[in-house]
């Protein structure tokens, strides 16, 4: 309805409702926004998203305490204390102790160190084959894709879980057992992401030029594909952290991680559960930043997607 | 279609074998046998006891034996509980499993649905805020952490719930909530983003257009195409809540297969480790398949191309 109104007046136009612009603004043709790399523009996104950066925060803060908490205080993660079983959280023991007397401050950040290093080495791995398999299944394509891509569903649907059960069954528990069982089936996700990815880039013109220019698949997949790729990629390791830091306090707490009397967030909930109606902050305190740990990856991972879609863009 | 469905199905099987076929080697490269113990046994009652499990033929055969038994539903005998046979073990504990586990999928779907709606219907409002902060924290605390919340919360300090066994209805609520916080916030968050997309669809202006109210735009056109990815989901969902019913047997003293389940791995019981995790198996790979089947039904687009739409 507006605008036949707005035709109706255009009939009735006089002198006066024009402004006369003189030659010499020239800013009016120039472009008002400034122009910003693809990174910069991510950069702004990430950063203006509230949530995500304070699980960036949180993150950062989690991580020193793991690596400095256990150094300056003065009491020692697995060195029994029988006179002090027990202790609500007090200025000698700030997060009070357990059934043998050992300081839970410092085992909550020890269980700290282990669960972040379990959450990132197998991010790591996950990464590393993931991104050499997907690389190669995306860029020949065809009956390497195929065969390659059948093997990857097959192991995929196999659950996830039963089979990091099974090995633990049969290898010794132990850190480097659950990183490797994790693995096992943990990269297929991280190989079709890259798959897909390189799919869509590896026609584009930068490849076929490289490609003239005689460069061979690993220098263009690696040199040129998997950079342009990284989005998607990054969001997806940081999501991996929290599942495999949630797999590892699982295994722990059904007594297939790490073992007694090295500390993890796991085991900690295992032995709290037992005495938690008597001494609550023996569950809470690895209870609480487990979760926390578990929110702030899950959210920055968020973040992230948000910030590497475009469709997002203001 | 019914090519599709044969494919997927032939999959399922070629799966399901090569599990078992894994299962059955890790079991028997473990060190050592079961049948040792500390007490010292003449050679005569070893080789007896060896013969009485099979464990004396070659493991090829060993392994034809085991194929057969389980096509016939036999899964072989526990080693620690006095002589029982696994098959039976796990049907007397499914029953509290699986109401468990289908208490907790309904009411996955029946909340998180109910939160994504909500959430897309009133976008960047303050019900569409609550609702995904519900969801984030959801996510956020494992079951493992809830669980004995829940329990310290509401049976320790309130007295509303036992704190733990199954003698009544009751006595399913903290374990379903503790087992569905996470899907359903992974349901909500799913149906959201889809929602939002589809409410901003051509065929949904046209509803508008001709009058209809929102909650007919919203059930009979919207839900159903933003349906499609939650039915995918279905099958990892069964899988999550399997994986999740674990742990809460566990903390909650229900007598469920995710009970034995832990109990076999610390008492190295290997035919009811393996018995247990061939029925996981199968139920995993059943129920993916058929969500598989129902997305054929759901989306129109599958009917048409025979199969070729998906992925």
């Amino acid at each position: 309805m507006s605008r036949r109104v707005d035709i109706d007046s255009a009939r009735h136009l006089a002198p006066e409702m024009f402004e006369k612009i003189s030659r010499d603004r020239v800013g009016a043709e120039e472009v008002g926004r400034k122009s910003l790399t693809a990174w910069q523009d991510i950069r702004i996104r990430l950063l203006g998203n509230k949530l995500a950066m304070t699980g960036f925060w949180i993150i950062v803060v989690i991580m020193l305490c793991a690596i400095f908490v256990p150094v300056l205080s003065p009491n020692d993660h697995f060195t029994n204390d029988l006179a002090n079983t027990n202790k609500a959280p007090s200025a000698a023991h700030w997060f009070g102790t357990d059934d043998l007397g050992r300081d839970l401050l410092e085992r909550t950040w020890k269980g700290a160190q282990i669960s972040l290093f379990v959450g990132l080495m197998a991010a790591l791995i996950d990464l590393i084959i993931g991104i050499v398999y997907g690389g190669i299944m995306g860029y020949y394509g065809g009956k390497v894709d195929e065969v390659m891509n059948r093997f990857a569903e097959i192991l995929y649907s196999i659950p996830y879980l039963l089979v990091v059960i099974l090995l633990l069954v049969v290898m010794e528990p132990s850190l480097t057992t659950i990183i490797i069982a994790m693995s096992i089936t943990g990269w297929i996700n991280m190989a079709w992401i890259v798959r897909g990815q390189i799919m869509q880039l590896k026609n584009q013109e930068y490849a076929l030029a490289s490609k003239s220019l005689g460069a061979g698949a690993m220098r263009i997949i690696f040199r040129h594909l998997i950079p342009n790729a990284m989005g998607p990629i990054l969001v997806t390791l940081t999501l991996t952290v929290p599942s495999a830091i949630f797999t590892e306090a699982f295994l722990s707490f059904l007594g297939l991680g790490v073992q007694s009397p090295v500390a993890s967030w796991g085991t900690m909930i295992d032995d709290g559960i037992s005495a938690m109606t008597i001494y609550p902050w023996r569950l809470l305190f690895p209870a609480f930043f487990l979760s926390l740990t578990i929110f702030a990856f899950n959210v920055f991972g968020d973040g992230l997607r948000d910030a590497f879609d475009p469709k997002l863009k203001k | 279609m019914i090519r599709y469905i044969l494919s997927k199905f032939m999959f399922m099987l070629l799966s399901l074998f090569l599990l078992i076929t894994a299962t059955f080697v890790l079991m028997n490269a473990v060190p050592g046998s079961p049948l040792q113990s500390e007490k010292a046994t003449s050679e005569q009652v070893q080789k007896n006891l060896e013969a009485y499990y099979g464990l004396d033929k070659p493991l090829i055969v060993q392994y034809g034996t085991y194929l057969k038994n389980l096509v016939k539903g036999d899964l072989g005998i526990s080693m620690k509980k006095k002589f029982q046979s696994v098959d039976k073990m796990i049907a007397s504990s499914f029953k509290y499993s699986l109401k468990l586990g289908v208490s907790a999928i309904v009411t996955s779907v029946v909340a998180g649905s109910v939160l994504g709606i909500v959430a897309a219907m009133y976008h960047r409002k303050f019900l569409d805020n609550l609702a995904m902060i519900i969801a984030v924290i959801g996510l956020a605390i494992p079951s493992l952490v809830l669980a004995p919340l829940l329990q310290y919360l509401f049976a320790v300090k309130l007295r509303i719930f036992e704190v733990a066994g199954l003698n009544g209805p009751m006595d399913y609520v903290l374990p379903t909530i503790a087992l569905a916080s996470g899907p359903i916030a992974f349901i909500a968050r799913l149906l959201r983003s889809t929602m939002i997309e589809v409410l901003n669809a051509d065929f949904i202006k046209t509803a508008k257009s001709k009058g209809l109210s929102g909650y007919v735009i919203v059930m009979r056109h919207a839900l159903r195409n933003s349906m499609l990815p939650v039915v995918t989901y279905l099958g990892y969902l069964t899988a999550g809540i399997i994986t999740g019913s674990v742990v809460i047997e566990e903390i909650f003293g229900i007598p469920g297969i995710g009970k034995y389940f832990v109990q076999s791995v610390t008492d190295r019981d290997y035919p009811l480790i393996m018995g247990i995790t061939i029925f996981y198996a199968i139920i995993l790979m059943v129920t993916r398949f058929l969500a598989d089947i129902a997305y054929v039904f759901v989306d129109p687009r599958m009917r048409v191309s025979g199969g070729k739409a998906g992925k």
